[in-house]
């Protein structure tokens, strides 16, 4: 199965990330979303952040965890490819994410993502469970 | 679906009512700028869904207002346009957006088309080792840790301070590039980390930087006010915002905003539309810190406007005075703004949110530079790369009815996406040299997705404007050359 899917908004860029358990979806999601950044093809594993983050609900977590994330990608010029969630409640997320800063000659960057909205944001149980995330890019 | 055709009440050739009625919650009704075809390619998406929820803020006055070039956002519309009471109304970041001050700005040259076209591709090449671009770009500024405060606090005068422009160049920045009541102490260290390497930076996406050669005049006297004389002349439009910096000061604040939601019993139709009453601690925070993150873009076009001036200088062998590289003006269209306006028959503060718009104020208004007072403020709406973009003047319509305020560019009618799979870079290429529009561009994919099949033609946009009376079209300049992140 896939883990993610990309969908048209006009402006914006949407992600649909699935996933048999919460935490493959939140996984999926920030593994989603740096697709849309970069080819993570050749993203080697040489550097880890730890993330500890709340919110006031699951959805909100999901949001607020993928702006973390970004937050490396800005300051630090971090790409991730992988991430492990260590504990994941309603309202309290920890995580690891590993990746290496952006090298041009080996990475291709394509898009800068602003940031995760909570716009038509959807956390949903079903044929498994799926989450649908609208980026400001 | 919902028939907008249906729900909407035309008004005249230009305007469309959405009632108050069309959304139990609706504060005020809403307002769309529209022409016929405009309104088709409008109602496709849920654009007006949500000009009818940004009419649930609560002390919103007037009407929830949408410029031509209105399309689906997160939230608001981008294009969208409400002001609320300060007395007991609120403030949303989600009405100013992620980007913060994202703006533009306009220099003039004195050079005429055909010195610049033989070297174009000089230019941009030089233009393109000069002011970094793209995504994750770095800045050629290295801030000391504490020195971004002083950026928040100063705006386009700590640029100038450090001798990367002219003094002048302020007063020709609206606001003179620093929006009072910034305090830095509202701004997180993750802001500041995310703002301390970009400064000086163009960023990517529909962010750039276009030489133009002027091609019409609509109104000659109003041009030559603001330094435009013929048809020829080669002019400089910069786009770009607050970088990192402001997406983080948005970020937080809708989380702050969240939780304000709940804490003053505020009802709202999407959570993206998080707010606090302007004058609660939440709501005075917000706007200390979106006054920081506009500063940010002020100075940030400041240092781009200097690198274009020595780029230009080194390339012709002239000085930047000699070459006439002074500002025609420079705009946001990001941006929240506490504003007297005639509300039911009496001059009240409000805040303006401006989405994708951008201020249009009239002649006689004390908020524009001396030297327009008499003409009207310059605004700047830039189209897509392989269009055009157009220089209009605010009027008294736009004052009555918005306001003060315009539409901000072409607005986008295909995602990013949709573009990707549609079209090739290497059409895109060969029809914008087909143009005569040479270009330099950071990533490839920028080429597709900013390709004016992405974009509705802001010479419709600008029509609709026009004919509704919410600024008055001055000159229109053609891209000879682009930068794009």
């Amino acid at each position: 199965m896939a883990r993610f899917e990309v969908v048209d908004h006009t402006a914006d860029v949407g992600l649909i990330a699935y996933g048999s358990t919460l935490e493959e979806v939140f996984v999926n999601a920030a593994y989603g979303m740096f697709s849309l950044i970069a080819d993570l093809g050749r993203v080697e594993e040489k550097i880890h952040r730890e993330i500890e983050t709340e919110a006031p609900d699951q959805g909100e977590l999901l949001v607020t965890w993928l702006n973390e994330l970004l937050y490396f990608f800005d300051a630090e010029s971090l790409l991730f490819r992988r991430f492990e969630i260590l504990r994941l409640d309603r309202t309290w997320l920890e995580a690891r994410a590993f990746g290496e800063r952006v090298d041009p000659s080996r990475h291709k960057v394509k898009t800068a993502v602003k940031a995760a909205t909570y716009h038509l944001l959807k956390l949903e149980e079903g044929d498994g469970l799926r989450a649908q995330i609208i980026f400001d890019v | 679906m919902v028939d907008w055709r249906k729900a909407l009440r035309k008004l005249d050739d230009y305007r469309w009512e959405l009632d108050k009625t069309y959304k139990p919650g609706m504060r005020v009704p809403g307002l769309i700028y529209a022409d016929e075809h405009m309104l088709d390619l409008i109602g496709e998406e849920q654009a007006p869904e949500q000009v009818a929820n940004v009419a649930f803020l609560p002390g919103i006055v007037g009407r929830s207002l949408a410029m031509p070039d209105i399309h689906w956002g997160y939230g608001f519309p981008i294009g969208g346009v409400a002001a609320t009471r300060v007395e007991d109304g609120v403030i949303s970041p989600g009405g100013v957006g992620f980007d913060i001050n994202c703006g533009v700005r306009l220099l003039l040259t004195n050079l005429e088309e055909g010195e610049v076209r033989p070297r174009i591709k000089e230019i941009l090449a030089r233009l393109f080792e000069n002011i970094p671009s793209g995504v994750g770009s770095e800045g050629r500024i290295r801030l000391r840790e504490k020195e971004i405060d002083e950026v928040m606090v100063k705006g386009a005068r700590w640029a100038v301070e450090k001798g990367l422009g002219w003094e002048k160049d302020l007063e020709l920045t609206e606001e003179n590039g620093c929006l009072g009541g910034a305090d830095p102490d509202k701004v997180s260290q993750k802001a500041r980390k995310r703002g301390v390497p970009q400064l000086g930076t163009l960023g990517s996406g529909n962010h750039f930087l276009e030489i133009q050669a002027v091609r019409e005049i609509y109104e000659p006297e109003i041009a030559k006010a603001f330094g435009v004389e013929r048809v020829g002349q080669v002019v400089i439009l910069i786009h770009t915002g607050s970088r990192g910096f402001g997406h983080q000061v948005c970020d937080d604040y809708l989380r702050v905003m969240g939780e304000a939601v709940r804490k003053y019993g505020i009802g709202l139709p999407d959570r993206q539309l998080a707010c606090a009453p302007v004058k609660s601690p939440e709501g005075r925070a917000y706007l200390a810190a979106m006054a920081c993150a506009a500063n940010y873009a002020w100075a940030n076009r400041q240092c781009i406007t200097h690198w274009v001036r020595e780029t230009l200088s080194s390339i012709f062998g002239r000085s930047p005075e000699e070459l006439g590289l002074r500002l025609v003006y420079d705009v946001a269209h990001n941006i929240a703004k506490i504003e007297k306006h005639r509300v039911n028959n009496k001059e009240i503060a409000v805040c303006v949110h401006r989405k994708g718009a951008t201020r249009a104020f009239p002649a006689g208004h004390p908020d524009i530079p001396e030297r327009y007072r008499q003409v009207g403020q310059p605004v700047l709406i830039p189209g897509d790369m392989g269009r055009c973009s157009y220089v209009a003047v605010g009027t008294e319509v736009a004052m009555r009815e918005t306001f003060g305020s315009t539409c901000h560019g072409a607005g986008r009618v295909r995602s990013r996406s949709a573009a990707k799979r549609e079209l090739r870079a290497q059409d895109v290429a060969d029809e914008l040299t087909a143009k005569g529009i040479a270009f330099r561009v950071a990533g490839k994919s920028s080429l597709v997705e900013e390709a004016s099949e992405a974009y509705k033609d802001v010479t419709e946009v600008v029509h609709i404007a026009d004919g509704a009376g919410i600024s008055r079209k001055v000159f229109r300049a053609d891209p000879i050359g682009v930068v794009k992140g």
